[in-house]
């Protein structure tokens, strides 16, 4: 079988691109990096918006990122059912486009925060987590300062009853609603998450518990 | 025409403001007693062509919607004026 070639998107400012791309080389994928003014996905099986801070986080986190030509490619990619995970800045950039509902709004506590966090794995129909089982704990570490999860009630209860809170924080650090730290869009091929398991794929970084999501994603 | 355009976004009730509750718990530290409700946005300014004040309004409304703010946390009012020749 072919590995899985998975297309890392770069921006100016983002800065997890390699974090990605040697998590996925280590699981067996290939990974290929994109740069945010093309617009080409032929070849590639997977997408991931990394982390970092594209175009310096100006105006508001992913804001103007999401008007960059691969974001245009990768909503199409999306629309045809390709896997697509956005980790951190990720995250902020795929809301701000539109393929996940919501939006992060800053920690409570008024701190960046950086350090483990243990995550519940709450459905495992999702590109992400389609080798894990629901109701697993990993430690997974988060670094950000726009990371707390918001959603109008409406919204908040449409997740519930899909079945598409991804994962939640055990300890809920940064103050989500309903301690949410990962949603999926309704064809559940879209993943955004806060915290990076892309740095949690080997015990020499702490944690090999983010493994099971990058594989699953890889298999996705 | 020549539209300057202020657009005043703020964040929507219940969304935290790190920033206004920050500088809201140093004032009484400084002196200034009596003083809530604080909070922090910000304030974007340009100047629009358009063809009279109500596509001016139109136009920035939409832009503002649509890329100057996250009508997910944020709320914004946006002032058209024509530019003083």
């Amino acid at each position: 079988m072919m590995a899985t070639t998975v297309g890392v998107v770069v921006f100016p400012g983002t800065n997890c691109e390699m974090d990605a791309v040697v998590a996925v080389e280590g699981l067996g994928g290939s990974a290929r990096l994109l740069w945010h003014g093309d617009d080409d996905l032929s070849g590639v099986d997977a997408v991931i918006v990394p982390g970092g801070f594209a175009h310096g986080d100006y105006l508001r986190p992913g804001a103007i990122a999401r008007f960059s030509p691969m974001m245009g490619a990768v909503d199409r990619f999306a629309a045809d059912g390709g896997p697509v995970v956005g980790i951190c800045n990720g995250f902020q950039v795929l809301t701000e486009a539109g393929l996940l509902p919501g939006a992060l709004q800053k920690n409570r506590g008024l701190k960046f925060l950086c350090q483990p966090t243990t995550l519940r794995v709450e459905t495992a129909d999702s590109v992400l987590t389609g080798s894990a089982s629901v109701g697993a704990e990993l430690s997974v570490p988060i670094n950000h300062f726009e990371g707390n999860y918001t959603c109008d009630d409406e919204t908040l209860a449409r997740l519930r009853d899909e079945d598409r809170i991804v994962l939640r924080y055990v300890d809920n650090p940064n103050g989500s609603v309903d301690h949410i730290a990962a949603v999926c869009n309704e064809g559940r091929n879209v993943v955004g998450l806060m915290p990076h398991p892309e740095r949690a794929c080997d015990e020499l970084l702490g944690s090999a518990d983010g493994a099971v999501l990058v594989s699953s994603f890889l298999a996705a | 025409m020549e539209f300057d355009v202020l657009v005043d976004v703020r964040l929507r009730g219940g969304i935290a403001d790190p920033a206004g509750a920050t500088i809201e718990r140093a004032l009484p530290a400084l002196g200034y007693d009596g003083v809530t409700r604080v909070s922090v946005g910000k304030t974007v300014r340009f100047t629009m062509e358009a063809a009279d004040e109500a596509e001016a309004v139109a136009r920035a409304g939409d832009l503002c919607s649509s890329f100057l703010t996250n009508p997910v946390i944020e709320d914004a009012e946006v002032t058209v004026r024509p530019v003083a020749e």
